[in-house]
């Protein structure tokens, strides 16, 4: 498994993989138990497409908890860590609305991957608007919070232009999702009164990024969490 | 200690807890995808309607399609007093005038 291609399911099975993991670790730390609730309800909904996805491209717990860290086709963005409550929102924001708009031009073609993202485009628009209400809040909220969502939304910019990248064999008019993107954010954090971040959308350091296996320090910590107890007793089943 | 906040809408006093003053009481109610009315399904803090609802769905129907879904702030409930119960609903239990039980249904009515 050292030459992973890099498929459709593959690349979005790992986004989905690695999100739900982080979304994971706020068990138990959110801020109320309501949001507590809310955060594990997206995380298993994405463990669930991450799942089918990953089915789709070999045997799931395999690619899960059996590759290093160049193998995984994740986007560099859904790596990064929870930070503070804002930088989670931020990221779920960038995340939620480019899954949406992939998945919905995703739904309406004819590839393997259509019933799946008509499956899942109606989480991804839930996802969608729990990261725009907390986005609205806080950034619309008092004036630590605005600053708080301010400091997620600009820390995570750098990761956004990966998102755009074409993934072979993957058809997508990606320049126009990109656009649409762009313009839904943008009205969104005026709407919160928060600025649209500056500076590029993707750091020179990144040299690749994750969908070539390229990938960011914190990740390779998160996948020795998650990998643990399957490579200390490889082959059991559970 | 600071001063405390303003505390409308809030549960009362006596309930106050470690949650934010500002994360008031909501009591939710469901009507299920085949039923006919809204039934009581529990209560949950939220900072405003909006947000109830949103953790109405994620606590109380874990999302199934078709369900419609109310949120009261508890202090818009006003219920009747315990203590009162006898005064309440008493008196109609033994006076069998005040049902309907000695109509007679005239034959060809069926579904009265």
């Amino acid at each position: 498994m050292t030459n992973l291609t890099l498929t459709p399911a593959l690349a979005l099975g790992d986004d989905a993989l690695v999100l739900s993991h982080r979304l994971g670790e706020w068990a138990g730390n959110a801020p109320v138990l309501e949001e507590e609730v809310a955060l594990a309800n997206i995380a298993l909904d994405l463990l669930g497409q991450a799942r089918i996805l990953l089915s789709l491209a070999g045997d799931e717990d395999e690619l899960a908890y059996l590759r290093e860290e160049r193998q995984f086709r994740n986007l560099q963005l859904v790596e990064q860590p929870n930070g503070d409550f804002a930088h989670t929102i931020a990221r779920q924001l960038y995340f939620s609305v480019y899954q949406q708009l992939l998945f919905d031009h995703l739904a309406t073609g004819g590839t393997e991957l259509a019933p799946l993202a008509a499956k899942a485009v109606k989480e991804t628009s839930y996802h969608r608007d729990h990261a725009e209400q907390w986005t609205l809040r806080l950034g619309d909220g008092t004036d630590e919070s605005h600053t708080r969502m301010q400091r997620g939304l600009d820390a995570l910019w750098r990761f956004t232009g990966e998102l755009f990248e074409p993934v072979d064999g993957l058809d997508a008019p990606w320049a126009a999702l990109h656009d649409e993107w762009t313009t839904r954010i943008t009205a969104l954090l005026e709407r919160a009164t928060l600025t649209l971040p500056q500076g590029p959308q993707r750091g020179a350091w990144t040299a690749g990024g994750g969908r070539q296996g390229l990938h960011t320090e914190p990740f390779g910590r998160m996948l020795a969490e998650m990998q643990h107890l399957h490579r200390s007793h490889p082959g059991a089943s559970w | 200690m600071t001063t405390p906040r303003p505390t409308e809408g809030t549960a009362t006093a006596g309930e106050a807890t470690a949650r934010p003053t500002d994360w008031p009481l909501w009591e939710v109610f469901v009507r299920s995808r085949r039923g006919l009315s809204h039934t009581h399904a529990g209560s949950l803090h939220a900072p405003d309607a909006e947000m109830a609802l949103r953790n109405a769905r994620d606590l109380y129907t874990r999302r199934s399609e078709g369900v419609s879904i109310w949120v009261v702030p508890s202090t818009q409930v006003t219920a009747s007093s315990p203590d009162e119960k006898d005064s309440f609903f008493e008196p109609a239990g033994d006076k069998p005038y005040r049902h309907p039980t000695f109509y007679e249904i005239p034959d060809g009515v069926h579904h009265l």
